[in-house]
């Protein structure tokens, strides 16, 4: 147990650790935020509004790399996690540099796929399909960025032995950012009807 | 807890609360109470703000076109920014920081007897945000075409379109404001949730946590529960504005029938996320004041359960004439009504505390029985604009003006100096002068009533809100209803020169009152067992609790009241 | 902080959740709707749960976590439900379903 902050932090009525009760409490307003947004989508898809037709457009192959790609990131992080657990710094320090590159990876190809729909004119104004694909994963595609910011952060720390325990908290929220990604596939790329 | 477990607690206690120099203690404070006083400090002075808003365009209401003293002249436009800015000020930038970010910052720590709020870091960042949220605001009104004026919940397309509100930077620059408001709370939400779950005393039950933390609890939990969609929403009109979508505009197949569902998806809970920590307040207050243990603790909390649950499924009542489903409207009129029953049943529960207690009226137990005074009036007439058939004639009427300031006022004013009197002597460690609060008092909740009560009168007249000029209505115009006006906007002004007594007697007490002693109004709670005011860490020696929050008058005992903190005999 | 689970096989999720991909991209090439929204949105719930209870590690949480996380998703189905009946019928006048008046309306615009 670290010995930063006020005792506080080190109490645990509940029985979960201070730190994960706040990351769930995270992940739950993150719910809705999402939520909200993928909520509006459906009721515009079900509606028949004129333009998601256009989810044909988007490419499924790279959707679904990037979804491999996410998912095996995930791997890595839980990794890197139970390798904290042991005590192992220095391979928790590379799973979480593995896990920064498919990060890396995953905006590449999302850069690609944007860069290819702007050049045939498919801009956020072009329709409301367009707008929503923007927003999300733009909105998805900054949590992936804020999450490999502070990833990096954690693996310097962990290397100098202290805060362990953040490395399962990052682990949680990166899974979270993956579940979003797991529902936004289908629904930008593969159900177009 | 084990005694190997508080051996390391105090470890931990001499690395942390060092002495700091005064860019650490003041301005980049993690200690809860400081940052709490940051919150409410703001709050007053946005207050200050919202307040003058509202003095210039009640002063145009009454004597229309001419120059209001202290502002100038009143235009079309500029009405329409006032009473804008006057309501989303008064909302998210008074109630929320000073009821939950201040009262909750300052109250939640001390109150289940830790010492300090479980992130602390994440909680000066909180702060910060809002800061620079209520800076964006503030500059929203210098911007070409100045502030935004498209009524607090900024409808589209009139919000989303520069040519229609005219406010191109100011009604982009507000929705920021607003979304920054919310990712600020956000953050201190998560806080308060993690710490009131997880860093209780020793001891403490869930059934000894003071009702004041329980409700701040409940209503951030709402808060936390509802605004998300309109984060995104906020985000969807943010890019309408500047970047040329159309989620919300029917030319390009968006629907604006969709933000106010968004809008009030938030907007509802909201108004019980501001409510119950005043209640909570409230029930505090009055407990200690009739010294009387607080009727049917579990009650008043399963009913807060009840309201919470069912704020969720009331939203849509604010938009029977926005042209929603029908049937979906039968669903909303009930769930409507259904809400005003576990708030009754709260608010016989504090009645029923009052009765045969032996109560004190001390400047803070006014404020709490003028609260439930007032907002049983609020409650009341929000009934009648819960069924839709009425609401079809009263909406966006006086009426509903009215009403909503006899909510929101007791809410946000009354529960907050209702607050500030009673924990005063805690955070200043001094005494607040009586007279001169009974005078404030009395000086604000007479002209109170003198301002809204004529409302529901012109409401009923037929008087329509956010018209700058009635004059322009022949059915409007007559001197009768002038009159009313005249009335009301005198009214508040005594009321606003009334509030220069508070601000003397604060200032004036927190340096040269009385000194305070740890615990003035012999209350239970865990924070009137430490100084006052609290040293950084809170308790020299962190407290055990070994009952709850509100064993007064027990029989048998020699005091007439019996702190949590105190080991039986 | 962190005490131990009995972890579970962190690989051999990874390779269902692989596999339950390749299905899900596969459902479309059939080319019956019912059958893709089933292999889409099926998949991507079983998929989250399996992330969810493995790599989050909520089959070893505190009840009350999941409590929460369930609670959130009903909130959300309040809020889509209640939403839906408008959003789904934008016939500009939707509670009267009468000839006479949407010509009136038609005319004012």
């Amino acid at each position: 147990m670290s010995m930063h902050g006020p005792i506080a932090t080190h109490r645990s009525a509940t029985g979960v650790p201070t730190g994960r009760l706040g990351t769930w409490w995270l992940l739950a307003s993150e719910i809705f935020i999402f939520g909200g947004l993928i909520a509006c989508f459906i009721l515009f898809k079900l509606n028949g509004t004129p333009g998601f037709e256009d989810a044909s457009l988007t490419s499924v192959t790279a959707g679904a790399v990037n979804t491999f790609v996410l998912l095996t990131s995930s791997l890595s992080i839980v990794l890197a996690h139970a390798a904290i657990e042991k005590g192992d710094q220095n391979k928790s320090f590379t799973y979480i540099w593995y896990t920064i590159g498919a990060g890396l990876v995953f905006l590449g190809i999302k850069t690609y796929e944007y860069t290819g729909k702007i050049l045939h004119g498919h801009t956020i104004t072009e329709n409301l399909f367009w707008s929503f694909y923007y927003t999300m994963t733009g909105l998805h595609a900054l949590h992936v960025i804020g999450g490999m910011v502070i990833m990096a952060l954690i693996s310097f720390d962990i290397r100098k032995g202290y805060n362990y325990q953040r490395v399962e908290l990052i682990g949680i929220y990166w899974h979270f950012v993956d579940l979003i990604w797991i529902f936004l596939f289908p629904l930008l790329y593969i159900a177009n009807f | 807890m084990s005694q190997a477990a508080a051996a390391v607690e105090t470890g931990i206690h001499a690395e942390h609360h060092e002495d700091l120099n005064f860019l650490h203690k003041y301005i980049l404070p993690l200690d809860h109470k400081i940052i709490a006083m940051q919150y409410i400090f703001t709050g007053m002075i946005m207050a200050i703000i919202g307040g003058y808003f509202a003095y210039a365009f009640r002063m145009q209401l009454a004597f229309p076109g001419e120059l209001v003293p202290g502002y100038g002249l009143v235009g079309p436009g500029e009405y329409n920014m006032l009473v804008t800015n006057h309501g989303t000020i008064m909302i998210f930038w008074v109630a929320m920081p000073v009821l939950i970010a201040g009262f909750g910052n300052y109250l939640i720590p001390l109150m289940i007897g830790c010492d300090d709020m479980v992130f602390p870091r994440i909680n000066r960042l909180s702060y910060q945000i809002f800061l620079v949220s209520a800076l964006v605001l503030i500059l929203s009104f210098f911007v070409k075409g100045g502030g935004f004026g498209g009524a607090w919940t900024a409808y589209p397309p009139l919000s989303s379109v520069a040519e229609y509100n005219l406010t191109d930077w100011g009604s982009s620059l507000w929705v920021l404001a607003v979304a920054l408001e919310f990712i600020s709370f956000l953050l201190g939400g998560i806080n308060f949730v993690t710490t009131a779950m997880n860093a209780r005393a020793p001891g403490m039950k869930m059934m000894d946590i003071p009702i004041a933390v329980w409700f701040i609890v409940i209503a951030v939990i709402l808060f936390m529960a509802s605004v998300g969609p309109l984060i995104a929403g906020a985000v969807m009109l943010f890019m309408d504005q500047r970047i040329g979508t159309t989620f919300f505009l029917p030319s390009g197949g968006g629907d604006p029938l969709l933000w106010e569902h968004l809008f009030w998806f938030f907007g509802h809970p909201e108004v019980y996320v501001v409510l119950l920590p005043t209640l909570g307040i409230v029930a505090d207050i009055i407990t200690v004041f009739s010294r009387k243990k607080l009727f049917g603790y579990k009650t008043v909390l399963y009913t807060a359960f009840a309201t919470g649950g069912l704020s969720f499924v009331v939203w849509a009542h604010h938009q029977f004439i926005a042209g929603i489903d029908p049937r979906m409207a039968n669903i909303f009129v009930v769930t409507t009504v259904l809400i005003s029953i576990p708030l009754a049943e709260m608010m016989f529960s504090y009645i029923a505390t009052l009765y045969g207690g032996s109560i004190e009226l001390k400047t803070p137990m006014l404020w709490a029985l003028s609260f439930l005074a007032a907002f049983l009036i609020g409650g009341v007439t929000g009934i009648y604009l819960g069924a839709s058939a009425l609401d079809v004639y009263f909406h966006d009427s006086y009426f509903v003006l009215a009403h909503f300031h006899y909510t929101f006022f007791p809410i946000t004013i009354i529960g907050m100096f209702a607050a500030l009197t009673f924990w005063f002597p805690k955070m200043f460690g001094r005494m607040m002068n009586e007279t001169l609060g009974k005078i404030h008092f009395w000086g604000t909740f007479i002209p109170f009533n003198c301002i809204f009560l004529p409302l529901f009168f012109l409401g009923l007249a037929g008087q329509h809100r956010r018209i700058y000029n009635y004059q322009h209505f022949p059915d409007l115009a007559t001197q009768e209803l002038q009159n009313i006006r005249i009335f009301a906007t005198v009214s508040l002004v005594v009321m606003l020169l009334f509030q220069l007594v508070f601000v003397y007697n604060f200032f004036v007490s927190m340096f040269k009152g009385e000194k305070a002693p740890d615990n003035p109004w012999r209350a239970n709670t865990l924070e009137w067992s430490t100084s006052s005011p609290p040293p950084h860490g809170n308790f020299k020696k962190l407290p055990t609790v070994y009952r709850g929050a509100y064993e007064y008058s027990t029989p048998g005992r020699e005091e007439d009241f019996w702190p949590q903190n105190v080991a039986p005999e | 902080m962190s005490e131990a689970y009995a972890h579970p096989n962190y690989v051999k999720i990874w390779f269902w959740l692989v596999v339950l991909l390749l299905i899900s991209v596969a459902g479309p090439m059939l080319e019956i709707p019912a059958l893709t929204i089933i292999t889409a949105f099926g998949i991507a719930v079983i998929k989250a749960f399996l992330v969810a209870a493995n790599f989050m590690h909520l089959k070893f949480e505190k009840q009350i976590i999941s409590f929460l996380l369930i609670l959130a998703l009903c909130l959300l189905g309040v809020f889509f439900f209640g939403v839906a009946p408008d959003i789904m019928m934008t016939d500009g006048d939707q509670w009267i379903d009468c000839i006479a008046d949407k010509s009136c309306v038609e005319q004012r615009l």
